[in-house]
């Protein structure tokens, strides 16, 4: 899993039909510093994520299995939303 | 997820049986703003998205999730023709 930062929002009126009634968000995954690492993304919510949290997300075909027995097409899906974190340099809030 | 815009078409007669009939696009990643980054990509069409489009991609297994591709040989599916992004600049 990664952390990542929600910052935006997609809308898609024509998917999946698996898809529907899903929340698309943006995120940028994050080091543990806090810093941007990596490219941006778009991942499905299964936690009422929204923008400007903090939150961690599973990749790869483990990402539908919080929709369970649903199986939306995801590669990326939102699993936690970040209280804070803890690394050797302090602690950082989500 | 990545966000795409659709940028051509591919035709291949001789291709694997499981995807006779699929509808293969050109896509060029790009980020939230619209820059386009990374190297272009093929993926399969399951939303009949066209040229021009912005469209969600999925990759990976994941991909043959979408509608119509189970157990096909495909590792990147359009599954979204996306009207909107909106992203926040506070929260980047």
């Amino acid at each position: 899993m990664h952390l990542a930062r929600v910052i935006g929002e997609v809308v898609a009126s024509s998917k999946d039909a698996n898809l529907t009634a899903m929340k698309l968000l943006v995120l940028q995954p994050l080091a543990a510093s806090g810093e941007p690492a990596g490219r941006s993304l778009v991942a499905l919510d299964s936690v009422g994520a929204g923008v400007g949290e903090n939150v961690f997300f599973v990749r790869g075909r483990e990402a539908a299995f919080p929709f369970y027995p649903a199986e939306p097409p995801t590669d990326a899906t939102i699993v936690g939303i970040v209280d804070y974190w803890h690394t050797e340099n302090g602690v950082r809030v989500g | 997820m990545i966000l795409a815009k659709i940028v051509g078409t591919v035709v291949a007669t001789r291709k694997d049986d499981r995807l006779l009939s699929s509808k293969l696009l050109v896509a060029r990643p790009m980020d939230p703003r619209g820059k386009p980054e990374g190297s272009y990509l093929v993926a399969v069409d399951t939303v009949d998205a066209g040229v021009g489009e912005t469209v969600l991609i999925v990759s990976g297994s994941s991909a043959r999730m979408a509608a119509g591709l189970k157990d096909c040989p495909v590792d990147a599916a359009v599954v979204g023709i996306v009207d909107t992004i909106e992203v926040s600049d506070a929260g980047s």
